[in-house]
């Protein structure tokens, strides 16, 4: 096994005048005053945000502007400190999505809760929520910090999606009930 | 012959008073809001002037219940939880938490998913000293560390941004992997940050290692035997300042450090210069796991694809297939299946030995969790090493311990 043992050998007598300390300390200042800053003027400047960011949990539309959660529940469950409030609702019989038959009738966020861990976007089997790049939420009230449906909705927008997968089972209704 | 007093009255005085301060000490409180107890940690001390003649750590100012809360989730949701233990060193945390996990359950993590996880742990290591370094500096005096190793470690967190999606907040592993794999040319970012990491960090550690000021606050400060260090439970820096080679990524490997070559950096004297010194060392040494792991970082998995009870399926499966669909229902609401059973795992962490003791009676839920904290077990000395140190020297003392209360208090 390597061991090493740190090297600590005694000031010299000039490094005990404390004079070659201060000036390489002031060359390494003078050096860095004519580097370029390695800070932000937030908010004008803002910083670049990766892709896979875990900003705002939002929810989601698919490109034929069909809201994607089926409130079952999943996050609500997952969310290791509560932050998320569903109540399950109805599809009525006679909307396009019938064959969905669930959406949710509230779905709430608590800001002041939710901490960005993003297992809700993880676990959701319809990739209806999703942590985006909105990282700086702000509110005068408590009430303000909850996000509800609308609002998640609004900052969610619209998503690409591969799978349509409940047009598939419409479509499989469909060629089931012309047999 | 007895003096005699010229002035009677003024020299019974004279002792009396001295008589009266004579003995008499004062109890002062360091904490638990103090810039230099670096969190909450609050110190009861007793002084006789300058001279500390007792200090009593007072904890349990963050107490958050942590272990407790543990047993009422499953073990993926707990993830979050290890963040704010050591949250300087996140990423540590998480791969010690699920390589104890794992453990239990004898799983086989692939070779891909353990090299991501060493280079999340040295890249932890190097930004948890990073902080440690610049925080001692502001507590003895030098402000200029701070911002320079600021500056890098924000170069650390662009990289743990990209790699997890959040800076501070990783959560990154999941029992029997990691929640994703890492992105497209991550490793040579990596690769670049080390290279122009390592001069950057000779420039700073040159700003204190041969500075008078700072050897004065640093040297013989706080002086811990080597019997004392191994008597009191003392792990990481702290014990490898005191000239103990005890590191756990070479005597007990784990995921796959023993295919790396690195060097333990010892002390020899056990006092605040050695355990600075031990810290500077051990950063350029992660640089040197870290590249040897980036130049032969293998393809293949990043998770362990036969653990179909334990790892959630792929995204694209769920939303396709009806089983993949019921396994991830499964393995969200009732947890990754873990065989009943009991572990014990420590891993290396950047402040010292973490370790996890898991009990489980089998599903998805631990039965009971406890962790030991190297912070905390690191602070039993403090009782000791403070007696006879001055005021000033304890905040030099505590700075070198390179403590943080998440993990302390927990
Ligand atoms: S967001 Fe996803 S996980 Fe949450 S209720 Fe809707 S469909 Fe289920
Ligand atoms: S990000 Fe985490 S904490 Fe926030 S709502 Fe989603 S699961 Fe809950």
């Amino acid at each position: 096994m390597a061991v090493i043992q740190v090297d600590r050998k005694p000031l010299t007598f000039a490094e005990r005048t404390y004079i070659p300390q201060i000036l390489s300390g002031l060359k390494t200042t003078w050096k860095h005053l004519r580097s370029t800053a390695v800070t932000l003027e937030y908010p004008e400047q803002r910083p670049n945000i990766p892709p896979g960011y875990r900003g705002v949990p939002t929810l989601v539309k698919d490109p034929h502007g069909r809201e994607k959660c089926v409130s079952c529940q999943l996050c609500e469950f997952v969310c290791p400190p509560k932050a998320i409030r569903i109540t399950p609702g109805e599809i009525p019989p006679g909307s396009p999505n019938r064959q969905i038959e669930k959406a949710p009738q509230a779905f709430d966020i608590d800001m002041l809760r939710c901490i960005y861990c993003g297992f809700c976007q993880e676990v959701c089997p319809e990739e209806a929520i999703f942590l985006q790049n909105q990282y700086s939420m702000t509110g005068y009230t408590r009430e303000e910090m909850v996000n509800h449906k609308d609002k998640l909705l609004e900052l969610g927008g619209t998503l690409p999606d591969k799978h349509f997968k409940w047009e598939k089972k419409l479509h499989a209704e469909q060629e089931g009930n012309a047999h | 012959m007895p003096t005699e007093h010229v002035f009677p009255e003024a020299g019974a005085k004279a002792a009396a008073a001295a008589q009266e301060f004579e003995g008499e000490k004062m109890s002062l409180s360091m904490g638990p809001s103090h810039p230099s107890t670096h969190g909450v940690l609050r110190l009861q001390m007793e002084i006789d002037g300058e001279v500390l003649t007792k200090a009593e750590p007072i904890l349990g100012y963050l107490h958050r219940g942590d272990e407790k809360i543990a047993e009422n989730m499953t073990y993926n949701q707990f993830v979050p939880y290890t963040d704010r233990l050591d949250y300087l060193a996140p990423l540590a945390n998480n791969v010690a938490y699920a390589i104890a996990v794992e453990k239990l359950a004898n799983l086989e993590i692939p070779p891909r998913c353990q090299a991501i996880r060493v280079i999340c742990c040295e890249l932890a290591r190097i930004s948890s000293h990073l902080m440690g370094l610049g925080a001692y500096g502001i507590d003895v005096g030098a402000w200029t560390v701070f911002l320079y190793s600021f500056t890098e470690r924000e170069k650390l967190y662009r990289l743990f941004e990209e790699l997890t999606g959040a800076r501070f907040t990783t959560s990154y592993t999941r029992i029997g992997g990691v929640s994703r794999d890492v992105p497209e040319g991550w490793t040579d970012r990596v690769n670049a940050f080390c290279d122009q990491f390592l001069p950057i960090l000779e420039e700073i550690l040159r700003l204190l290692t041969r500075n008078k000021i700072f050897t004065d606050r640093t040297v013989d400060i706080g002086v811990i035997s080597k019997d004392d260090a191994v008597a009191y439970g003392l792990t990481g820096p702290n014990l490898r300042g005191s000239g103990v080679a005890l590191d756990l990524r070479k005597d007990k490997p784990y995921s796959g450090y023993e295919q790396y070559e690195f060097d333990v950096p010892v002390g020899t004297k056990g006092d605040c210069y050695d355990r600075y010194l031990v810290r500077g060392e051990e950063m350029r040494q992660s640089v040197r796991i870290i590249k040897q792991a980036v130049a032969k970082f293998p393809g293949g998995d990043w998770y362990a694809k036969d653990a179909k009870k334990i790892f959630a399926p792929p995204k694209d499966k769920v939303l396709s297939s009806m089983e993949e669909l019921i396994h991830n229902f499964m393995i969200v609401t009732e947890g990754p299946l873990i065989p009943p059973g009991e572990v014990y795992f420590e891993a290396e962490n950047p402040k010292g030995i973490l370790g996890f003791y898991i009990v489980s009676k089998g599903g998805g839920v631990p039965w009971r969790l406890k962790i030991r904290s190297p912070s905390f077990c690191n602070l039993s000395i403090l009782p000791k090493v403070c007696v006879g140190a001055m005021i000033s020297d304890v905040v030099s003392i505590l700075g070198s311990f390179d403590f943080v209360m998440g993990e302390c208090d927990r």
